[in-house]
């Protein structure tokens, strides 16, 4: 485990004092509708892990795929890794993505790829050998249940199977911030305890984690800090006051 | 083990399933216009050189014919840079016309000029119009013929029909570009989703480029290599019919081993272009992606 987490953990390239996440007055709209984010205006500081809740349409989605730059905001300002993300060129953009790790809400893993080809799809975009690849797939599945699935294709994986492959794709290329949507939503609590467990161990070798879930009783057991979304706007909730609300 | 497979599943495309058979078919009708320009050059080529350094003088047939053809011989034989003269038998003359007027129809009551089957010495030239001068004042009727307006129509009609042929490998080119840009289009919809997966997992626009052009570059070397057998194998057969026809002018219609190897280029330009045309085209309308 340790040598896992020693070779999966976050390279921290940016000075500590910098958050990973700035958000001022960012607002969010999808063409001409009504806006889905208002001024929301956050630090994530590096090393960090937040839960983000809200219910169903609250736009927790949304807040994401601005972190994991799916979206550019309707207005206001999002920095990350302490850069201003609207003045980046295009070019720079893979750098910082490859710097994320995202698992899905939907999973997004390629049904044509075996379990072992989508866990190495970051790995190969960002150019590592493939002798080095193998290895670190294979340990990885392994420690995460799927080592009797390494060729299996997502369409005959399980639910829960395919979240793990789907959280390993997010965690194999050592991400600095790890963005997770609803990471445990299907599947058992022995794996999904593992999965928290995985993601806290990250966290404390300098990941920054942020978890969308609608698990209340997973928020309380962890007590992070919590992001909660509730009529497009953000609330930061402490650890503290998380603490004092279980 | 890992088996590296394309992170984007381009081979089970309906788009592209004829796009080999379309690039077939181009680099068919490239490899035909080709080999149809190649062929005649060769045989323009073939009937200048076996023309070129002769003459050849017509008599009109009529009385004191042979005394006409003397007094000619002496003439030409008097002319500076004529190597050689043969006077043609009658029997020689209505074999050249059989050609044109199937076996058995020369009648032997056909009246025939005489021929005279001048070779001129290498590197010289025979002033023509003043031979015909000469051989007009002991034989009237006389006609002399260099083979240069003949050859020179026959070259305007061969240039054509090479500029209709690159006119035909350029359209086909261009067809090949439309239809893979066409083929690529389709691919980046069909799989918008997974190109912005491979996005946001951290690929740069050349990494799924890189795929589109791989494809392409396969599809258009299958496509390049059906095209070029069956091109080849009706050139093979065209000459095969060529050659059983008899036709003497026809025989100069071959093509050369070099010119043979000319022939796979279309195939290897389809692939290229495929490949490029797949690249540019990936390069383009990503670059207007997020």
């Amino acid at each position: 485990m340790f040598t896992l987490l020693k070779r999966f953990s976050a390279s921290v390239r940016m000075n500590d004092r910098e958050p990973v996440v700035r958000f001022e007055n960012v607002g969010m709209r999808y063409g001409q509708g009504p806006e889905i984010l208002r001024d929301i205006r956050f630090d994530l500081e590096p090393g960090s892990f937040h839960f983000l809740t809200g219910l169903s349409g609250a736009g927790k989605s949304t807040l994401l795929k601005l972190i994991y730059l799916a979206h550019r905001p309707s207005r206001g300002l999002i920095r990350l890794f302490g850069r201003d993300v609207a003045t980046m060129s295009k070019d720079e953009l893979p750098n910082l993505r490859r710097r994320i790790g995202v698992v899905f809400q939907n999973f997004r893993l390629l049904d044509h790829l075996s379990a072992i080809d989508n866990v190495a799809l970051p790995l190969r975009i960002a150019g590592t050998r493939k002798s080095k690849i193998r290895e670190q797939v294979v340990e990885l599945l392994h420690w995460v249940g799927l080592e009797h699935q390494l060729n299996a294709r997502p369409p005959v994986l399980s639910g829960g199977e395919q979240q793990r492959v789907a959280v390993a794709r997010a965690v194999i290329n050592r991400p600095s911030l790890l963005i997770a949507d609803e990471p445990t939503g299907s599947i058992d609590d022995r794996i999904a305890m593992r999965i928290m467990h995985l993601f806290e161990e990250l966290n404390k070798v300098g990941t920054t984690v942020v978890i969308a879930t609608h698990n209340e009783p997973l928020v309380e057991r962890f007590g992070h800090p919590r992001l909660h979304l509730a009529d497009g706007a953000l609330e930061v909730i402490s650890e503290v006051a998380q603490r004092r609300l279980a | 083990m890992i088996r590296r497979q394309a992170d984007l599943p381009l081979e089970g495309d309906n788009a592209n399933r004829f796009l080999p058979w379309l690039i077939a078919a181009m680099v068919y009708l490239a490899i035909l216009a080709l080999a149809a320009a190649m062929g005649l050059g060769t045989a323009v080529a073939r009937w200048g050189a076996g023309l070129s350094g002769t003459l050849t003088v017509q008599l009109a047939p009529g009385p004191e014919i042979d005394l006409r053809i003397d007094q000619a011989v002496a003439a030409l034989r008097a002319t500076p840079g004529v190597a050689e003269i043969r006077v043609l038998s009658v029997e020689e003359t209505r074999a050249l016309l059989e050609p044109w007027l199937g076996p058995g129809n020369e009648g032997a009551d056909l009246p025939l000029p005489r021929v005279l089957d001048v070779r001129v010495e290498s590197g010289t030239v025979v002033d023509t119009e003043s031979v015909a001068e000469r051989l007009a004042a002991v034989a009237p009727g006389s006609i002399v013929d260099d083979h240069r307006k003949w050859l020179d129509d026959l070259i305007k009609l061969v240039r054509s029909v090479q500029w209709t042929a690159a006119a035909i490998v350029l359209l086909t080119a261009v067809c090949a570009v439309l239809t893979v840009v066409f083929a690529t289009r389709t691919g980046l919809a069909v799989h918008h989703h997974v190109i912005e997966l491979l996005h946001l997992i951290g690929a740069r626009d050349r990494y799924v480029a890189r795929q589109f052009q791989h494809h392409a570059l396969r599809l258009g070397l299958r496509g390049g290599l059906i095209g070029t057998a069956a091109a080849g194998l009706t050139i093979l057969l065209l000459l095969l019919i060529l050659r059983s026809l008899d036709t003497p002018m026809l025989a100069g219609l071959v093509l050369t081993p070099a010119q043979w190897g000319v022939l796979a280029a279309p195939a290897v330009a389809a692939a290229v272009i495929a490949m490029s045309t797949a690249r540019i085209t990936v390069l383009r309308v990503l670059a207007r992606m997020v």
